[in-house]
């Protein structure tokens, strides 16, 4: 048996999991509209391959990855493309962004789709076709894939596949372990091929004793070295620097790399999505999701991407009262803008809320000092002094006390006996950080364009003035040339030429000026719908920050 | 939705609860302060709540803070309860109500209130009264069954009028404390085992003053059990009180006592689980507490044995309060995934 290691702190909030685990996974019936956006997985937003109108199959391709970091998007069933354009999404900042209308024509039809070999492929080709196939990290990262399984320079000794589970509510790893525990290990094996990895350890929490079991039986039927050990519950054992840190020791710190300490972490679905992938060349046209909370039937249902969340949770029941949804858990989630958002391939939990379900937080007491926070920090930070810095907006302060190796796991404020809400302030801080140094390196490079636009526009006169001067010149000596051949030693006036010369170059200078001004810097026009998104999404948090600090109890301290 | 955002959940906890329950832990203390030394402590305890309450609601509407929430926060009881348990049971009314008005107006409110005061509220308040009052500050009861007994009723008219039954002085009904008797003497150059036979003392220090301390020892590990309180403050200074009076008395019995003796007298075991604890006023790191109680340990002693005044728990908490940010900003511990490197 390994030896498992401990990282610090870490809560046991009710994990309510028992809800959704009753019934097997089933399938969600095809809904009458999918709206799929084309930025679902971090990085660059997929590049529009369709247009309204168009006819696609199952799987087709509709959004290509763009540059670097990015991936594919695809249509999650056959049918018409009725809309290209901006919706809401479920994304922090409530925003729209650009997504694809598709209205299913019923018949569910497969574009042509074929597997690979991955161990005759070359690990660039498998690497390729995961972009292709849009598959993210499906623990709620979306970061893709294909980037993941580029080792680079380092070695990978462990590949460990995340399947704790970590929090409450959420059972969409654990079903999927119960029942398709094989075609996981089949994905952890192409992906221990790709990176060149010794060994497999699949880390799963101790309160899913009949996921542990499938992944045991499937795991003994790898020719690899896997290990699948049970970890403790405890939050947030299921981040991946947690699992890294029980499962082998290693503390990955933040802004580092787990490749550079030879270990890289995927999550269960993501081992399966990778299989599905390479096997069969499926594309990622679904997901696990767990729907539960203020629903009567609480479970996992397969769930097309772009499926809107009102439809599943109408699928499950959802009653009454309820009167918002969280994407994710109840520790991480994301509270949706509206029911109408559709599901993305983040989306590993929907939770209908209702006030009943998450009273609203009781009114902020002070801080008392009391270091609950501390005690079960898994960053080890000592979050009532970052607090305090965040509300002093002491934001140097805060990045000397590692604000950034804060994961957000929210153990603190869950804790918290005075109910601050540490991580909102956390997150505030963050994004006034980050917004000052956009704003700085906008103003930089701002500058930077200018100074050499001056430059340029200074060279230009120079060298247009010499140019001109020297063609001036050169006219002025053919005349005197002409003057001499014909014999005639006129008195030349010098100082002539030379004024004529002194207007040329001020109206070079003159129509420079004018071009100049009808040039007008653009940088703050030519953002991107990403950069627009990101930038109200920093809003829209400060906004509910302040509005936060207006309904504390105790005002900030002038 | 506006403030809806994770984790939508929370323990359920409140500073009112943690306050609460630090109340409830001085109680067997108290119990046995009035099983050996009569009901008084429980008026003083009531004035001093009054007070604290009445003060609390006048600052906080003085600074325009919402009043209910933080009248129920149950901080401003707690330090009334200490301060009582503090001073001597049997002062007049007025000492307890001045000294309490005095911790929440000046030492909290002044400060910023709850959570932002430097100093613990209680030991201004001591440290305020036996400065400004040192006559009144000794009018230390007498235990039951060792000389001139006070009933209650008697006891209340002493503390509200000042009058005592005929017959009886001041003196038969108060006396030193075991610590000031022990100090006096010790000036005196009578040998400390001698000194320590005297009637006033009891098996471990002062004859029912001990007693008192044994119940602040149980209330403390009920506190450790129910984790309100780390076991890095009273461990680090009950050890070092230990240690530096153990110390002495090796190199010197005849002048030093045992470290038993100075663990249960004076406030050493109400100031290690529930003075020194005090989360506000004492540092936030593992590292800060074990070096804020160690030197509030040493200090104590040093205060006892050397100072100017009988018990040194007061002014060792207040210096030690002092040195909290310098002692936070020196121990922060390294984060996740920092600690190899080299500082």
């Amino acid at each position: 048996m390994t030896t498992l290691f401990k990282f610090h702190g870490g809560v046991h909030p009710p994990t309510h999991k028992a809800e959704s685990t009753r019934t097997p996974i089933a399938q969600m019936p095809l809904p009458k509209k999918l709206v799929i956006p084309f930025h679902q997985h971090v990085g660059n937003i997929a590049k529009p391959q369709v247009r309204a109108g168009d006819h696609v199959l199952k799987g087709q391709i509709i959004g290509l990855p763009e540059d670097g970091i990015s991936s594919a998007v695809h249509a999650s069933t056959s049918g018409t493309i009725s809309e290209i354009g901006m919706q809401v999404v479920a994304h922090a900042s409530g925003l729209p962004d650009l997504c694809a209308t598709l209205i299913p024509d019923g018949k569910d039809e497969w574009i042509a789709h074929s597997g690979i070999d991955f161990r005759v492929a070359t690990h660039a080709d498998v690497r390729q076709m995961l972009r292709l196939a849009g598959v993210v990290g499906l623990g709620g990262a979306v970061f893709p894939s294909d980037l993941k399984l580029r080792p680079g320079k380092h070695k990978i000794d462990t590949l460990i596949l995340n399947g704790a589970e970590c929090e409450p509510y959420i059972t969409c790893d654990d079903m999927l372990m119960r029942e398709r525990a094989d075609e996981i290990i089949r994905g952890a094996e192409i992906m221990r091929w790709v990176l060149g990895a010794d060994t497999i350890l699949v880390g799963i929490e101790d309160n899913k004793p009949e996921a542990i079991a499938a992944m045991q039986v499937a795991a003994q039927t790898s020719s690899d070295n896997i290990q699948v050990i049970t970890v403790p519950t405890l939050y947030p054992g299921g981040g991946a620097k947690q699992l890294i840190r029980v499962l082998t020791g290693i503390e990955v710190a933040a802004g580092v790399r787990s490749t550079e300490k030879g270990v890289q972490c995927f999550n269960v679905a993501t081992a399966q999505s990778i299989y599905r992938a390479v096997q069969f060349g499926e594309p990622l046209v679904s997901r696990i999701v767990t729907v539960t909370g203020n629903v009567s039937d609480a479970q996992n249902l397969e769930v097309l991407i772009g499926t809107p969340v009102s439809d599943i949770v109408a699928y499950a029941g959802v009653l009454p009262d309820t009167d918002s949804y969280i994407m994710g858990g109840p520790m991480m989630g994301l509270p949706l803008p509206a029911a109408s958002v559709s599901i993305v391939k983040a989306a590993n939990c929907i939770i209908a809320s209702s006030p009943k379900l998450f009273p609203p937080a009781q009114p902020a007491m002070p801080c008392i000092r009391c270091t609950r926070c501390a005690e079960v920090c898994p960053a080890e930070l000592q979050p009532q002094d970052l607090y305090w810095f965040a509300k002093a907006r002491e934001f140097g302060k805060a990045q000397e006390f590692s604000l950034f190796d804060c994961i957000e796991c929210g153990a603190c404020s869950y804790v918290c006996p005075s109910h601050i809400p540490l991580v909102q302030y956390y997150r505030f801080a963050k994004s006034e950080i980050w917004a000052r140094e956009s704003e700085k390196n906008a103003s930089d490079a701002a500058r930077e364009r200018f100074e050499f636009r001056e430059h340029r526009i200074e060279r230009e006169k120079r060298e247009k003035a010499e140019k001109l001067a020297a063609k001036e010149q050169a006219a002025l000596a053919a005349k005197q040339e002409a003057a001499k051949i014909s014999a005639a030693p006129a008195e030349t006036p010098t100082s002539a030429p030379i004024d004529e010369k002194q207007a040329k170059i001020q109206a070079a200078i003159e129509h420079a000026k004018q071009q100049a001004a009808a040039i007008k810097p653009k940088n703050t026009e030519q953002l991107t719908p990403q950069q627009l998104a990101e930038i109200a999404d920093i809003e829209a948090r400060r906004a509910r920050i302040h509005e936060l600090a207006k309904s504390e109890a105790e005002p900030p301290r002038e | 939705m506006s403030a809806f955002f994770s984790p939508f959940i929370s323990k359920p906890d409140s500073v009112s609860a943690i306050m609460l329950k630090v109340i409830l832990a001085l109680i067997p203390g108290i119990a046995l302060y009035v099983w050996y030394f009569g009901p008084a402590i429980l008026v003083s305890i009531t004035l001093a709540s009054l007070t604290a309450l009445a003060t609390e609601a006048a600052m906080l509407k003085l600074r325009r803070r919402p009043i209910a929430p933080f009248l129920k926060d149950n901080s401003a009881l707690l330090t009334a309860w200490l301060l009582a348990l503090s001073i001597p049971s049997l002062a007049p009314w007025w000492l307890i109500v001045v000294g309490t008005a005095f911790c929440i107006a000046i030492a909290k409110h002044l400060y910023g209130g709850l959570g932002n005061n430097p100093f613990n509220p209680a030991m201004v308040g001591y440290a305020v009264l036996i400065v400004s009052f040192p006559v009144q500050m000794t009018h230390w009861i007498t235990p039951l069954g060792m000389g001139a007994e006070l009933g209650f009723g008697q006891q209340w008219q002493y503390i509200f009028s000042g009058m005592l039954p005929d017959g009886l002085t001041l003196d038969a009904v108060t006396m030193a404390t075991p610590l000031d008797t022990l100090k006096t003497q010790l000036h005196l150059a009578l040998p400390a085992n001698e000194i320590l036979t005297q009637p006033i003392f009891g098996h471990l220090a002062g004859h029912g003053s001990e007693m008192i301390a044994l119940g602040f020892l149980i209330g403390g590990l009920y506190l450790l059990a129910a984790r309100i309180i780390s076991w890095h403050l009273p461990v680090a200074f009950l050890g070092t009180l230990f240690l530096v009076a153990g110390i002495f008395h090796m190199v010197d019995p005849a002048h030093y006592v045992a470290p038993v003796f100075h663990w249960f007298s004076g406030a050493a075991m109400l100031g290690a689980f529930f003075i020194l604890t005090d989360p506000i006023t004492s540092p936030t790191t593992r590292k800060g507490k074990l070096i804020f109680a160690a030197g509030a340990g040493l200090l104590t002693y040093l205060i006892r044995v050397y100072g100017a005044f009988p018990d040194g728990i007061a002014f060792a908490t207040l210096l030690m309060n002092i040195c909290v940010p310098l002692i936070d900003a020196y121990t922060q511990p390294k984060v996740f995934g920092k600690k190899e490197k080299q500082s």
